[in-house]
């Protein structure tokens, strides 16, 4: 090969096919668009068209009605269910790491702890988190204990932190797990303790593996917060059924709806970008 | 002459007085759902005082008898009757309804009245507040002592606009689903009173939290006070017959004999200025 | 002859049914550089684990600097604070810097302080021509960078036997002979080693003995003149008729 200055220029040939791509890709364009014009258009004709549209109209996307009630879900949205999702997942990260960390151990003196942690993955991935949410705002002030707060929104929060931690506490596991053994070989062969191996090698390298999942169930969260309702909070979701139950009207639900959308949205494609940028990084360093 | 509803349904025939063209039996023939059978509706729990022992159909309790009242004028005896259970949430909900009425302590409102019929009103409903005996709110006399108080409510009811409106309490009041829930939270010291209607308040503290009094009842601030009315689908034919009944049922006295068999404590309760 | 510095005897290992290792007896002294030769399977990266205490043997006698490191009351992690090894491939912590890969272990395990520990780790480095790695995770290296840096790390905790399991082994050909050199260059300076390699004009060069495993047991053991040159055994007359380049 020369080291001249690269002079190449394309052939008929090349130009041709060039040519023909171009071609190509716009009728598949061309496809696709009328396909996406049809199917969608079929739909919000088919729905628009439908003999109980009015009344679905009038219910569900009541413009008077969504501005009388956005003052009362604005105001729940950030008193509760924003609060609830930002506590609870610093919360909610803090308990999982500890639950996975220590199901890995071990140290013959933590077993107790460790069977502990154990039932309370399997528990508490079993029972679905709005019954959590009753029976702990209901069930912990009922039982009267010296000390200990009556408050719903405290109790629901803790319903959530503990749901949430325990599939999260499997999330963190997995994570842990899949970091190679040789890493922790490594670890051994320069001297590490267990405790030090864990803290520096493993657990950066297994939490780094598992960040989308974690958003994402981040994200659930957000739409989880809901669920403290049921004990009474009056979160954004009450205050839209407040206003429904009173009114005889549905548009607040899908203003609520739009509420969430909005929240998770941008969490959803930043958790995207991230799992892309992770899977590139991943085929580089494939050597 | 009609025959006081209270135990086991019995057949029995129907003399009644009517100043208009038609009876309200021959008014409904064919308006209802399914022929020969009048459905309705109400939500589970089925709650005292206006039902008893969570069964609509054994046509004890305020409603389950005003129901049974309005099926007999509308020539349903008790064994044409069929009871449905229908979630709050869901009876207003818009399209096809599969009940005749619904039967719930719906309160009539202008806002509600648009996307529902109701039917005349049955019962006119004072809001009662609640709270433990030994609590200072017992004590209280007045709207105003309340201001400072935790109060709560069953969502989406008029108790709940009472306290909104009318009260107006320094702090967010609690919100319910149902008085289950209410008592609860009464219980829990979590709120200091709750506001409900009079019947329903005098049966909780009469019969399920022993320790809890009725301390006062509310007067309607603003506008006519509130009733109770039938829920039914928007527009539905057979709303004129049940109003025909309950218009003879009211003339007659037996709207008045019901509430005095089954609403009887509700007297004497100080009203809360 | 000087006193050893690590003493097998009759060391023994399996895996279920399967015995891995069996009457393994070897003598290293300080400043020999041992080379363990044979076949996948044979044995070797077995050997290496078990003198480091990652594996628990199951028969024999390890002494080390004079006392016995298969005592199971022994902290392991006392023994492989004296006693370096790396691996064929995954050495290095990818989410740290070269930098903080080799000043982890001589910071959390021995007491030495960040600014001591990042001297002499840039050092070393800088010996083996690694000074502009320093900052880099390990991602951004070649292969053969990485396994320099995984040898840095190692010897950053001045350790006083190094042990090496085919550590050029993963390596694409033309990255071989860098590692290669910083091996020869330890040898030259008097480290004590252990290596288990295929490299097999590289043993011939700098060993100060091989052995022969095979099947799990040494069946030779001496000088690189000898063995590669006059070998007894007929096996591994074989072995080495086959890995050898024709003369």
């Amino acid at each position: 090969m020369s080291s001249a200055p690269d002079t190449w220029r394309p052939s008929p040939r090349e130009l041709e096919r060039r040519e023909i791509r171009r071609t190509l890709r716009r009728r598949s364009i061309l496809v696709s668009t009328v396909a996406t014009v049809l199917v969608l258009g079929g739909l919000l004709i088919g729905t628009v068209s439908s003999p109980g549209w009015a009344s679905v109209k009038a219910t569900f996307f009541s413009w008077d009605d969504a501005k009388a009630a956005f003052p009362s879900i604005w105001h729940a949205f950030w008193t509760y269910n924003v609060k609830l999702f930002l506590i609870g997942e610093v919360l909610i990260l803090i308990l999982a790491l500890a639950v996975a960390v220590l199901r890995q151990s071990r140290s013959p003196v933590l077993l107790p702890l460790r069977i502990i942690a154990v039932i309370y993955t399997d528990l508490f991935r079993g029972i679905p988190t709005i019954l959590l949410v009753f029976m702990l705002a209901f069930g912990m002030p009922a039982l009267n204990l010296q000390g200990v707060t009556n408050s719903l929104f405290f109790w629901g929060l803790v319903a959530l932190v503990l749901s949430y931690g325990a599939y999260v506490a499997e999330v963190i596991r997995a994570g842990i797990e899949s970091v190679h053994p040789s890493q922790i070989a490594s670890a051994d062969a320069l001297g590490l303790s267990r405790v030090q191996a864990m803290r520096y090698v493993v657990v950066p390298q297994g939490i780094r593996r598992v960040i989308p999942p974690l958003l994402n169930d981040f994200v659930s969260l957000q739409k989880d917060t809901a669920l403290v309702g049921a004990a009474g909070v009056f979160d954004a979701l009450f205050a839209a059924r407040d206003y429904a139950n009173y009114q005889f009207n549905f548009t607040p639900y899908v203003v609520v709806a739009g509420y969430f959308v909005v929240l998770t949205i941008p969490l959803a494609r930043f958790t995207d970008h991230l799992q892309h940028r992770a899977m590139e990084r991943e085929r580089q360093g494939a050597r | 002459m009609l025959v006081a509803l209270g135990c086991a349904p019995q057949e029995s025939s129907t003399a009644t007085d009517t100043s208009t063209d038609q009876t309200p039996a021959e008014c409904a023939h064919g308006k209802t759902l399914t022929d020969g059978t009048l459905t309705i509706a109400t939500d589970s729990p089925a709650y005292d005082p206006w039902f008893r022992d969570n069964d609509p159909s054994n046509g004890k309790g305020y409603e389950s008898a005003v129901a049974y009242a309005v099926a007999k004028q509308l020539g349903f005896d008790a064994t044409a009757v069929t009871w449905v259970k229908e979630s709050f949430n869901k009876s207003y909900a818009p399209g096809d309804k599969d009940f005749d009425f619904d039967i719930n302590q719906i309160s009539i409102t202008p806002a509600r009245a648009k996307v529902v019929t109701f039917s005349d009103g049955y019962y006119t409903a004072a809001q009662a507040l609640i709270a433990l005996k030994d609590s200072k709110v017992a004590s209280a006399t007045s709207v105003a002592d309340l201001k400072d108080d935790k109060l709560g409510a069953q969502t989406g009811t008029t108790s709940l606009t009472a306290i909104r409106e009318d009260i107006q309490p320094s702090t967010e009041p609690l919100v319910f689903d149902d008085t289950n829930v209410a008592k609860q939270a009464l219980l829990n010291h979590q709120v200091d009173a709750i506001v409900a209607d009079l019947p329903t308040a005098f049966y909780i503290t009469a019969a399920q939290i022993k320790s809890a009094t009725v301390v006062g009842q509310f007067q309607q601030q603003s506008g006519s006070p509130e009733q109770f009315g039938m829920l039914f689908q928007k527009n539905n034919a057979l709303v004129d017959c049940v109003n025909q009944a309950l218009t003879n049922l009211k003339s007659d006295g037996t709207l008045d004999a019901i509430e005095k068999k089954w609403l009887s404590q509700t007297v004497n309760v100080p009203v809360l200025q | 002859m000087s006193e050893a510095l690590l003493e097998v005897t009759d060391l023994r290992k399996s895996y279920g049914d399967k015995v891995v290792l069996r009457d393994i007896d070897l003598r290293v002294r300080t400043h020999d550089v041992i080379c363990l030769i044979g076949s996948s399977g044979s044995g070797k990266s077995t050997l290496l684990r078990c003198l480091n205490l990652l594996e628990q043997i199951d028969d024999g006698v390890i002494e080390f600097e004079g006392r016995e490191i298969s005592d199971p009351r022994i902290d392991p992690r006392a023994v492989r604070s004296r006693v370096g090894m790396v691996f064929q491939a995954y050495n290095l912590f990818p989410h740290l810097t070269v930098l903080d890969n080799c000043t982890l272990a001589p910071r959390r395990v021995h007491g030495v302080t960040k600014g001591e520990a990042e001297q002499r780790a840039r050092d070393l480095l800088a010996r083996f021509g690694l000074a502009d790695q320093a900052d880099k995770h390990p991602d951004r290296m070649s292969g053969g960078q990485q396994q320099r840096a995984a040898l840095v790390r190692a010897l950053c905790t001045q350790p006083t036997l190094l042990l090496l399991d085919e550590i050029t082994a993963a390596l694409d050909p033309e990255l071989v002979g860098e590692v290669l050199t910083i091996v020869r260059e330890l040898a030259e300076q008097g480290t004590t080693m252990i290596l288990a390699t295929h490299e097999m004009a590289f043993a011939r060069d700098v060993a100060t003995a091989v052995c022969f495993l095979d099947e799990g047991r040494i069946l030779e053991q001496g000088p690189p003149a000898e063995i590669f040159s006059r070998p007894r055994e007929e096996r591994t007359r074989r072995f080495l008729s086959r890995v050898l380049p024709p003369a």
